[in-house]
């Protein structure tokens, strides 16, 4: 989902620095309140910053023939709401535009669109829909759309810069989709399992604290069958 | 209490969908039909390729490039050691305290750590 440097016009790289800006501002805010909240949470958000960082690093083959990487943005929109991720993401970006030429500080704004802001909302959406039908299928959800969404708003933000010749917008999105979807779906479903077994983790080691979030349901039955059997 | 611990059998289960989903990737995707072509190119240099065969020339290089290859992908497992290092440091840390919770609360009850015992 990288835009490669110099490949958005400049006044869409102002616009997109633009919109992400109040973003990652706000995000980095909500991110030094949390830390201050509790040791636990100041270890639980830097999980979520190095499960993006390890994650968005490793590109992985995919049915389609190509390979790309999963953003790992989803678990910390579900642990601490998204705009922590704005944050946490321009991070990662960053360090891959400056180090690795991979994206660009022209296209930075644009990047930390898709995937430090729009995916880890997208993701949450999910979350919040699925929550009802169990911790599980709504953790696996928001790590699926956080990704998928992320590559789907990238061909997207492409398209507006290099719209088709003959077919406008829409022909150039359906070009870059055709590249990015396919190849996502895979390792979107495999990011969501890892999702998964990362809070079933944490479940085990944070209990307390994902209960009072509504991210996991309290063990209630078990203890009250306790009392009612003494 | 079924919910506390989780069943091992679907954390296996889990890790191993990963490993087949891995698995699948390699075996069902198609061969690259030019001889000289790479397998897996990642999709962004595909995008970039498709963009550039347009015409399209980008205005702004990376300041920084890894010199090659080799030096490009050693930086990204850098960053993947980076990540899998904090965030090996940041569970164990709350494996830890969950645990120096747990004892400090068998200590702290009535009868300390010898309560266990049925009744």
């Amino acid at each position: 989902m990288h835009i490669a440097e110099g490949f958005l016009p400049a006044a869409q790289c102002v616009a997109w620095y633009a919109v992400a800006t109040p973003f990652v501002v706000h995000g980095a805010r909500q991110c030094i309140k949390e830390a201050r909240k509790s040791p636990e949470n100041k270890m639980l958000l830097a999980a979520a910053g190095a499960f993006t960082f390890v994650l968005s690093a490793i590109k992985l083959p995919s049915v389609s023939g190509s390979s790309s990487h999963p953003t790992g943005t989803g678990a910390g929109a579900v642990l601490f709401r998204p705009p922590v991720m704005a944050f946490l993401g321009t991070v990662v970006l960053l360090f891959q535009a400056l180090l690795l030429a991979h994206g660009g500080i022209t296209t930075l704004g644009a990047n930390v669109f898709s995937m430090a802001i729009a995916g880890p909302w997208i993701g949450y959406g999910a979350y919040r829909l699925l929550r009802r039908f169990g911790s599980s299928a709504a953790i696996f959800a928001a790590m699926f759309c956080a990704n998928f969404s992320t590559y789907c708003v990238t061909s997207l933000q492409l398209a507006l810069a290099h719209p088709d010749p003959v077919s406008g917008f829409w022909g150039a999105a359906a070009k870059f989709l055709a590249v990015f979807a396919i190849t996502q779906i895979p390792l979107a479903i495999a990011e969501g399992f890892v999702g998964v077994l990362l809070f079933r983790f944490l479940g085990t080691v944070v209990r307390p604290q994902l209960e009072a979030r509504g991210i996991l349901d309290p063990v209630v039955p078990a203890t009250t069958k306790q009392t009612a059997d003494a | 209490m079924p919910n506390q611990r989780p069943q091992t059998w679907i954390t296996v289960a889990l890790i191993a969908a990963v490993i087949a989903i891995f698995a699948l990737s390699f075996t069902l995707a198609p061969k690259p039909t030019e001889p000289d072509s790479e397998a897996f190119t990642g999709t962004d240099s595909v995008v970039t390729q498709v963009i550039e065969d347009e015409g399209y020339e980008p205005w702004f290089s990376p300041i920084f490039e890894p010199g090659s290859g080799e030096i490009e992908s050693g930086l990204f497992a850098l960053q993947a050691a980076l990540g899998a290092g904090l965030l090996g440091f940041a569970l164990g840390n709350l494996r830890g305290r969950s645990s120096a919770r747990k004892q400090f609360a068998a200590d702290a009850a009535p009868g300390g750590t010898t309560q266990s015992t049925p009744s």
